[in-house]
């Protein structure tokens, strides 16, 4: 077994672990087709693309999660099988997951013993998790359940997890995406020193800045397909990002001058307690959004955005009526169609199961959100020809590719059902339109012309107001953005007048001018002390 | 071994509607060899079960009859279920509602001059006793969070009891030489017949207009989508406006109206008095209707009918054949698990896969 | 009250509660692997026949017992392929096995209606069950008895000591994230549940060789559910199930007690009792909770269908 089953791509060492001809079909749809990848001892590799490039599923075959449909994977150049997790840790592989892998009920240390090959008992498990946070700096307690618990600690869950078992390869699935700035710079600290002791870390992500800082080879994932590799330190992120999509993305029309109108939507000092163990207080919020513009909230999830727009919409009553407005009206006490008959529309983050019902036919998802603004019943009948006119209207406006007249919801692709359930509400005209996460997961195509219709709706007058934790999208359309952190919104301040930095900072809780601990390399998260101030 | 289920990417209209039927015909499958190990042959209980009571006018009235409470239960257990709300509590609000109508018939009993009154008074008695029966699940669900499938069961037994307590004491026939029952009603107080001298009596047709009437609520007005939607998608339903607390209690009130009139279309209809017990198991066996039928109306009407004969059949073997009436039950719960799981086969593709069972795959 | 009294009510509390505590142990272990198996009745009423059946076929209540675990437990097996390994609905699935439990009971019980035997034998040690006042209550009562008191301390013990227990809580908690670590859900799930269906068909057979040592059709009665319901009550808790369970039998001593006094209340609103205890038992529960969510497994009744 000494002989290499498969000769490497490149010359040069025999790689740790290596992917050939990985092809995984999930019936008519090719996630992966044909991948090449090799990973080296004591380097950190990129694994680029955009969402649904087929990055996740690679890594979950890697994770043993999946079993290719074709292709092999070798250690040290010998084939191996990776049926289960199992094996694939006990050939070294450790996994971070991007959503977390953790029992929320479970404390820490039960959640790490999960994974442990023996039964440790209480006691040296805690030793040993107390070793790694003095080696590292991942400092947890074991005793505290993971619920209460914030992103960056559970990463560190994660983290330890895996170290635990002394992995030569790291898998890193979008690690940063829900840390702070601040959280981010001591991960890649850890990244880095783990690099040093020899290991070798695969990190999947699209955030260029943080690739070409922190890896020396990247692989292009391109609809199942590596389209690139290079050495990401010597591309621009312009460059890299051309690769990952293909083609040079069409820039946006900016906004027309917006017709200013007056106020349309007010919160005023709303605050509501967390609906549940596991969600998030609003305090104090208020915020102001007029006609023309679109006001952008940043903020890392889990930080009160699904309990904001659910007291901007109506599915949580406001205690006062006072605390929401629109168009002066006071409607916090009043429920979602309430709003929607005044001129309101919204857009949820999670397309499947809440802007839309998966199992419902495309026109049936027309009246879900419009029975109360589009004469779509009479005399509490369905009226089931003007809702698939409706339907038609919404996917010719918005080139929704779809399978059949009226397929199921869930049967259209991530980008498609945006592009419909975003449609839906930008064909009813609204005066005030409440979007959450409006192109997460989506393809840059489709995210493009979400963006654009957008701008076009606050052009025509209407109050836009977008949460979002991508700040490229935010700096892209807003014209002022808002920080959201621990259910406490910032002052918003105009786009021209801020910056990625000062808003990233707010982000992570942090109205300290001087900004997070010194960073790794680059300054590239160097804070811009002057706006770091909290309303 | 282990299963591998993928989701179908389109549902299969077909196998959807060929599942019930693999289904029965699986049952049918284990239940004949049930039979043959009680020493009886299979072809002969078949034919007891399944033909003869078709062949016969009596035998076809008793079948309809039993199918009527069956389907009108069940039609309104599937607005509950269908909004994934658990009312498994039908057979208390059958009694309850059979209970309170047969009451007013009761106290009507020798009215004199104008009777039209007392039949319309003695349904929607019994229809409205069902529905606030029905509120109590539905009222501690939405208040206080209290499980309904346990609440509702429980008052199963609670409404047991208070009619065996109600026909043994107040309201027994003090003329009735002790007979724990209560006097006949009186002829203004029964459903009429639809034909002379036969058993079929008017409670079918309320059972037919029921399941009408929600096949075109169902799929027909915005209240159906409603009810779907809060099933398939609770969230989506927020989106649509659709409230929690409102779709409980209209499903549950639904479900307990529809089990409501049943009784007492039972006690004004077949039995023409109140006795301790009123039902066969009608509500429970409405759940198994319900299911089979695919939670649609038009379904459960072919179910109801379907488990009618069985049950009919049942009767009928236990006297010609020596066949246990346990059969027929322990017949209906496994053609329930078989419905249950041949749904599977209409919504994912299923293979079975040779490997180890201790594969952490599963 | 007499020292002897008072033993023999609490004798007749344990005797009563025995049963809840063996069923509602199996069923704590389902529901805390994330299974919801409401077929509790139904096993249960079939271990009482197939138990009794069996003992009076051997001569032996130990190998009663054992076939009546066995009943509950093929049972279950049953369900566990539609629930766990078909994905299908776990309410429905579970009504489907008590409506088929009641079946099966008349048939195996059919021809033992009627029937007496003796009642498990009860314990006794020479001196100590003869102790004045605890003698019969703590060494004198059956076999079953310490079954269910060894069968909380074991449950406890495996669910907050054990790796197995460790990982069958995970596995209740967040069935995705333990499939996505590799942890076994189905196969967990799946014996989880046979445990579940062996603990209902011992709590039959309880029934029908020791409480009322013959066999009745439907002679469980709802305990079944009552069983279901006091693990709910017990915030999934097996310390908390027993004293439940004993509470309960509290509620069943009470009423043969007041029927006895004569209190003129009717028999019917006596028996009623266990059903109404149960239900404001849920109630006074909830308004004990009204903040801070379902302390239920956060995977209970849900569906898992594994991606390849």
């Amino acid at each position: 077994m000494r002989a290499p089953a498969i000769p490497p791509l490149s010359s040069g060492p025999t790689p740790l672990y290596g992917a050939y001809g990985i092809v995984k079909r999930f019936g008519d749809f090719t996630a992966n087709d044909g991948i090449d990848l090799e990973i080296r001892a004591g380097e950190i590799h990129a694994l680029l693309g955009e969402n649904g490039a087929g990055k996740s599923t690679l890594m979950k075959i890697l994770y043993g999660l999946l079993e290719p449909t074709e292709g092999v994977i070798t250690h040290r150049g010998d084939v191996v099988r990776l049926p289960d997790p199992d094996s694939a840790r006990r050939l070294g592989i450790g996994m971070v997951f991007q959503h977390f892998s953790l029992c929320e009920n479970l404390t820490v240390a039960e959640n790490i013993a999960l994974v442990m090959p023996r039964a440790l008992s209480g006691r040296a498990l805690a030793a040993r998790i107390a070793a790694l946070a003095e080696t590292y700096g991942l400092h947890l307690d074991p005793a505290r359940p993971v619920w209460s618990l914030s992103a960056g600690e559970r990463q560190r869950i994660e983290i330890v997890r895996c170290l635990l078992q002394d992995p030569r390869l790291v898998i890193l699935d979008e690690p940063t995406s829900v840390l702070t700035s601040g959280e981010a710079e001591t991960l890649f600290v850890v990244l880095e020193r783990l690099r040093a002791e020899g290991r070798a870390l695969l990190y999947i992500s699209h955030r260029l800045d943080e690739v070409r800082r922190l890896c020396a080879r990247a692989t292009i994932l391109r609809a199942g397909k590596v389209v690139g590799a290079c050495d990401p330190r010597r591309e621009s992120a312009r460059s890299l990002a051309a690769m990952m999509v293909g083609a040079q993305v069409s820039a946006l029309k900016p906004p027309a001058a917006a017709a200013r109108a007056g106020e349309r939507l007010r919160l005023e000092r709303l605050a509501l307690p967390a609906p549940g163990l596991h969600a998030t207080d609003l305090r104090d919020v208020s915020l102001g959004v007029s006609g023309g513009e679109i006001l952008g909230i940043a903020g890392i999830a889990g930080n009160g955005q699904a309990e904001l727009f659910a007291a901007l919409s109506g599915e949580v009553r406001a205690p006062e009526a006072e605390a929401v407005r629109i168009d002066g009206r006071a409607v916090g006490h009043l429920g979602i169609n309430a709003r929607r008959r005044l001129g309101a529309a919204f857009v949820p983050e999670e397309r499947n199961g809440h802007a839309a019902a998966p199992g419902l036919s495309l026109s049936e998802n027309a009246v879900l959100s419009r029975h109360a603004t589009a004469p779509l019943t009479r005399f509490g009948l369905l009226r089931r020809r003007g809702a698939r006119a409706l339907a038609q209207a919404v996917i010719a406006a918005f080139d929704v590719r779809k399978a059949g007249p009226d397929p199921a919801a869930g049967t259209l692709s991530g980008g498609n059902l945006q592009k419909f359930v975003v449609g839906r509400e930008i064909l009813a005209e609204p005066g005030i339109l409440v979007i959450n996460q409006p192109t997460w997961g989506v393809d840059a195509a489709a995210a493009a012309h979400i963006r654009q219709a957008l701008l076009d709706l606050a052009a025509r007058g209407a109050a836009v107001l977008v949460i979002s934790q991508d700040l490229d999208e935010l700096f892209e359309i807003a014209g002022s953005v808002a920080v959201l952190h621990a259910g406490s919104l910032s002052r918003a301040m105009p786009r021209a007048e801020t910056s990625r930095a000062a808003i990233g900072l707010l982000m992570g809780g942090s109205a300290d001018p001087a900004g997070p601990p010194p960073a790794l390399g680059a300054p590239a998260g160097r804070p811009e002390p002057a706006h770091a101030e909290v309303s | 071994m282990r299963l591998d289920l993928r989701p179908r990417s389109r549902r299969s209209p077909l196998l959807a509607a060929l599942s019930p039927v693999l289904a029965f015909a699986g049952a049918v499958f284990i239940g004949g060899i049930a039979v043959a190990l009680l020493g009886v042959s299979p072809a002969a209980a078949f034919l007891t079960y399944f033909v003869t009571p078709l062949s016969e006018v009596w035998s076809l009235q008793e079948v309809a009859l039993k199918a009527a409470p069956l389907a009108l239960i069940a039609t309104g257990l599937a607005f509950c279920y269908r909004a994934n709300l658990w009312n498994i509590g039908a057979e208390g609000q059958f009694v309850v509602g059979g209970l309170a109508g047969g009451w007013v018939g009761v106290a009507t009993h020798g009215s004199e001059g104008f009777t039209l009154w007392i039949l319309p008074l003695m349904l929607l008695v019994g229809t409205l006793a069902g529905v606030a029966y029905a509120m109590i699940p539905a009222l501690l669900k939405v208040r206080l969070g209290v499980s309904e499938i346990l609440t509702s069961l429980m008052l199963v037994y609670v409404a047991e009891l208070l009619l065996d307590y109600m026909a043994r004491g107040p309201l027994r026939d003090p003329a009735g030489y002790n007979f724990p029952q209560s006097v006949a009603f009186d002829g203004a107080a029964r459903l009429p017949y639809l034909a002379e001298g036969e058993t079929l009596h008017a409670g079918v047709l309320i059972a037919f207009g029921a399941v009408a009437l929600a096949t075109l609520v169902l799929t027909r007005t915005l209240f159906g989508f409603a009810v779907r939607v809060v099933g398939a998608s609770p969230r989506a339903a927020r989106f649509a406006g659709f409230s929690d607390a409102r779709m409980t209690f209209a499903a549950f009130a639904i479900s307990g109206g529809a089990a409501g009139l049943a009784g007492i279309a039972e006690v004004a209809g077949r039995i023409g008095q109140l006795q301790p017990t009123i039902s066969p198991g009608y509500g429970f066996t409405a759940i198994i209707v319900a299911f089979l039928g695919r939670l649609s109306p038009p379904g459960i009407l072919v179910a109801a009918l379907v488990i009618a004969l069985t049950t009919i059949g049942g009767e009928a073997a236990q006297i010609d054949l020596k066949l246990p009436l346990d059969l027929t039950r322990a017949f209906q719960g496994l053609l329930l698990g078989l419905v249950l799981g041949a749904d599977v086969l209409a919504r994912f593709h299923v293979r079975l896969v040779p490997g180890g069972p201790a594969s952490p795959r599963a | 009250m007499s020292l002897d009294i008072v033993q023999m009510v609490l004798v007749t509390v344990v005797s009563a509660a025995t049963p809840l505590i063996i069923a509602a142990m199996g069923e704590l272990v389902a529901e805390r692997a994330g299974v919801l198996n409401l077929g509790v009745e139904g096993m249960m009423v079939l271990g009482a026949a197939v138990g009794f059946a069996v003992a009076v076929e051997t001569g032996s209540t130990l190998l009663g017992a054992v076939g009546g675990a066995g009943a509950g437990l093929a049972l279950s097996a049953l369900f566990g392929l539609l629930t766990v390994g078909l994905a299908a609905n776990q309410v429905a699935s579970g009504l489907a096995l008590t409506i088929m439990g009641l079946g099966l009971s008349g048939l195996a019980g059919a021809s033992y209606v009627g029937l007496k035997r003796e009642p498990a034998p009860h314990l006794h040690i020479p001196v100590l069950s003869d102790l004045p006042g605890v003698g019969r209550l703590l060494f004198g009562a059956d076999a079953f008895v310490y079954v269910a008191l060894a069968l909380v301390a074991g449950v406890s013990w495996f669910l907050w000591r054990t790796r197995a227990g460790l990982t069958l809580r995970a596995i209740g908690d967040d069935h995705t994230a333990t499939h996505a670590l590799g942890l076994p859900v189905r196969k967990v799930r799946f014996l989880a549940v046979l445990f579940g269906g062996a603990c209902a068909g011992l709590a039959g057979a309880y029934l029908s060789l020791a409480y009322t040592p013959f066999w009745a059709p439907a002679m469980t009665a709802g305990r079944g559910w009552i069983a279901l319901a006091l693990v709910v009550f017990a915030s999934w808790r097996p310390l908390r199930v027993a004293a439940g369970a004993l509470l309960f039998g509290g509620t069943t001593v009470l009423q043969l007690h007041a029927q006895a006094a004569g209190l003129g209340l009717p028999g019917q609103a006596l028996s009623a009792l266990p059903y109404i205890a149960t239900i404001l038992a849920l109630v006074l529960l909830s308004l004990g909770r009204r903040q801070g969510g379902s302390l239920a497994p956060a995977a209970l009744g849900r569906d898992f269908t594994p991606h390849r």
